[in-house]
């Protein structure tokens, strides 16, 4: 009763003003501190200098004005529609573009594979899990460069697509790509269709989690309302008035026509990408699960769990706090990686920006533009992902 | 009754397999399959590899109607792939390099030999490295645009660790310091080297450098990439020696500061020796990452062990024998990293072993 009184009685500000609290955040020394600061800030001036002084000696303007002259390059195969004549800008966007298309997918089919071979490790079977150790240390012991120029090489010593090798009769590997099955609605573009399709996806998750209330794990009844949200999103299509259909590939003449066309350097590049983050990403599915003690397993079995509730009710979520911000820095890995792109032929990011340094000279703008672009994604991904470090840790120390 | 612990059961090898691979019907059906898989996997690569491959001979011989692989190639160019544009009647240059190298690696591999004096030591050998692929003091001079192969992969690759570490260490005690303008900056140069791709340093370093010295200046293509590379994993470096700095209990700083000591000497005596230790597997895994990542010299037209083999199926008399130099250098890259995963493991359960005592 007494200490509240004095306080109020106590004149002058509760707590530390901004002024003092500066001073705590820079702490001892701030001349030298500065001194510092002013010394890098003097650094990047100088050679900020130089730079401007021999771009200037070259011809050059600084800055970014050339963003909007024309591009007189062509690029092999782009998402964003783009063709010589257009703007750099232009030309950079469908380089983006590109390098996202590359990220998303490879991270997709490197956590499919990675978690399959990470469940195979810790198969009791012998030959399979040395099997799959083998691939483990053969493709973390070789630089990712050299898979990729070994995957190039491999699929351009393909056979041409006259001869191409054909898995049942869908899927053809030739040396001017790889061919695959894909799916077409008659009468709407794929850029409408897909992402609907995966907002249905996504709204069915989120409402089985909720009717599920927190169950996440509960994968038959997961897949089953996915399921149903596809099923309603087919007959709506069909009550429309669209027809979805498969298109096989096939081979005509001298090329393979119809289906899903991978150019040779996106599916060298997609394959060494995804092989090489299967391998981390089954260590760390592997060791994630590992690193649940056996305690659990056993009183878990005490209690007379099946091994199916064991992994779903007691293993998973412990491990699984374990994999994520792991499983996430592969993913920056393997979208920092795919910037190799340059060395096997893949019009990426880094690709179009060094063509466009070439042709320009404008170096400078384009290492900033690459900079930029990674720098955002990195960060982005990390503030959220210690957001989300931040949310299971609490959680978890508040329950134990 | 005795008092002796029984160390648990070891069953007979024959009965791990048996267990491993045929315990259940369920399991003796993924045995079979993946048998079947590997089988389907290995036997083309076989077939190519070994059965229809060219041993020895010339080109002519790998040019008639053989589908397998061509090893006779790999035996023509042998010192190319190793030692790529150095004077050929120089080759004892890099080959003794080389031999420096491996005893150089060796010792600081033994824990027995770690001490302070492997920094000085290391640093003559770099310096030795350096005389004797320059050519200094009555030797030949060598530009460094001739230099090649191995010697620049495992050069750029110490050489990088070795600068790399004061930068890291300074940049690791900068974050963690209550000066927040120098935590700023540290933490700033950490995290923009670490959100880039590794390709990006090197661009700033061949085409930005040589544009932001002063006019006249001009630095050597390969230090400029060495300097790069030493940049790049600084910031790795730093982020591993913090994690290690992390693991000290405070208590142990407040009991050195309260014993009279220097902050200085509180670092060297009672942190340094107690976080470094704690993070050696970790720094001998990231020297890993800098070995596997100096191929991406390649990009920038500098001839390491990856950019040597791949130009040596340029050469017009052994013209696109791509697959087989590559795997002649995958398997060059894989002997010295395994080599170090290897010992990275061990050297774990050494020091987790000592720690207990």
């Amino acid at each position: 009763m007494v200490l509240p009184m004095t306080r109020q009685l106590q004149p002058g500000p509760s707590g530390p003003g901004p002024v003092s609290r500066l001073r705590t955040w820079i702490g001892p020394q701030p001349l030298q501190q500065f001194a510092l600061f002013f010394g890098v800030l003097l650094l990047f001036v100088f050679l900020g200098q130089n730079t401007a002084e021999s771009m200037h000696r070259m011809g050059l303007t600084p800055g970014f004005a050339f963003l909007s002259h024309q591009a007189n390059f062509e690029i092999g195969e782009s998402v964003l529609s783009y063709s010589a004549g257009d703007s750099y800008a232009r030309a950079l966007g469908a380089g983006i573009a590109n390098t996202v298309k590359v990220a998303v997918v490879g991270c997709l089919l490197a956590t499919v594979l990675g978690v399959a071979l990470g469940i195979a490790r810790l198969s009791g079977n012998l030959l399979l899990a040395s099997f799959v150790h083998g691939y483990v240390e053969l493709l973390r012991n070789t630089p990712l460069l050299l898979q990729l120029f070994l995957w190039s090489a491999i699929i351009h010593a393909l056979p041409p697509p006259r001869g191409a090798y054909t898995f049942l009769g869908s899927v053809y590997l030739s040396n001017r790509g790889v061919f695959l099955p894909s799916l077409s609605v008659d009468g709407l573009p794929a850029s409408v269709w897909l992402p609907a399709v995966l907002l249905t996806v996504f709204a069915a998750l989120v409402i089985s989690r909720r009717l599920l209330a927190g169950a996440t794990f509960y994968l038959p009844k997961t897949a089953g309302t996915v399921l149903g949200a596809l099923a309603i999103f087919y007959f709506a299509l069909v009550s429309l008035g669209f027809s979805a259909s498969v298109e096989v590939p096939a081979k005509g003449g001298f090329n393979i026509r119809g289906g899903l066309s991978l150019t040779p350097e996106f599916a060298a590049l997609l394959i060494g990408l995804v092989v090489n983050a299967s391998a981390s990403i089954s260590e760390i599915v592997r060791s994630g699960i590992q690193s649940v003690k056996s305690g659990q397993w056993e009183a878990a079995r005490a209690l007379g769990l099946k091994p199916a509730q064991i992994m779903r009710l007691v293993v998973l979520p412990q491990a699984l706090r374990v994999i994520t911000p792991l499983m996430i820095s592969s993913f920056l890995d393997l979208t920092k990686n795919s910037s190799l792109a340059v060395a096997i032929g893949y019009p990426d990011l880094v690709s179009v920006a060094n063509t466009t340094a070439n042709t320009t000279g404008q170096a400078l703008e384009a290492i900033i533009i690459i900079g930029t672009v990674y720098l955002t994604i990195s960060l982005a991904v990390s503030a959220v992902m210690n957001l989300y470090n931040r949310r299971v840790v609490l959680r978890g120390e508040g329950k134990r | 009754m005795s008092q002796i612990e029984l160390a648990p059961p070891v069953a007979p090898d024959w009965q791990r397999w048996r267990e491993g691979l045929f315990s259940g019907w369920a399991n003796g059906l993924v045995t079979l399959a993946t048998l079947a898989a590997i089988l389907w996997l290995a036997l083309p690569f076989v077939r190519w590899a070994v059965i229809d491959a060219v041993w020895t001979g010339t080109a002519a011989d790998c040019a008639g109607e053989t589908a397998g692989a061509c090893w006779a190639f790999v035996g023509a160019k042998f010192r190319f792939m190793l030692f790529a544009f150095f004077p050929p009647h120089l080759q004892w240059r890099p080959a003794l390099v080389l031999a420096l190298i491996a005893t150089l690696l060796t010792l600081s591999a033994l824990p027995r030999f770690w001490s302070y004096r492997l920094v000085p030591i290391s640093l003559l050998a770099l310096v030795g490295i350096w005389m004797l692929m320059a050519g200094a003091s009555g030797l030949e001079p060598v530009s460094t645009n001739h230099w090649g192969g191995l010697p620049i992969t495992l050069t750029v690759s110490i050489a990088g660790l070795a600068f790399a570490f004061p930068l890291a260490l300074s940049l690791a005690l900068a974050r963690q310091s209550d000066m927040g303008i120098v935590r700023c900056l540290a933490i700033a140069f950490i995290e923009v080297l670490r959100g880039v791709p590794m390709i990006a340093v090197l661009y700033v370093a061949m085409l930005i450098v040589p544009m932001a010295l002063p006019s006249g200046a001009a630095i050597d293509k390969l230090l400029r990439a060495q300097i790069g590379v030493t940049l790049f994993f600084s910031a790795y470096l730093a982020e591993v020696i913090r994690a290690g700095l992390q693991v000290i209990p405070p208590g142990q700083m407040e009991a050195a500061l309260s014993l009279g000591f220097s902050r200085i000497q509180m670092l060297r005596l009672v942190v340094l020796p107690q976080a470094l230790t704690a993070v050696i597997p970790a720094i001998v895994n990231l020297s890993i990452g800098i070995v596997l990542n100096t191929s991406l010299l390649a990009v920038i037209g500098i001839h390491d062990l990856l950019n040597a083999a791949k130009t040596s199926a340029t050469d017009p008399i052994w013209l696109g024998f791509y697959s087989e130099a590559y795997i002649f250098a995958a398997l060059t890259y894989f002997a010295i990293c395994f080599t170090g995963s290897r010992y990275s493991l061990w050297l774990e359960r050494k020091l987790k072993a000592s720690d207990r005592h």
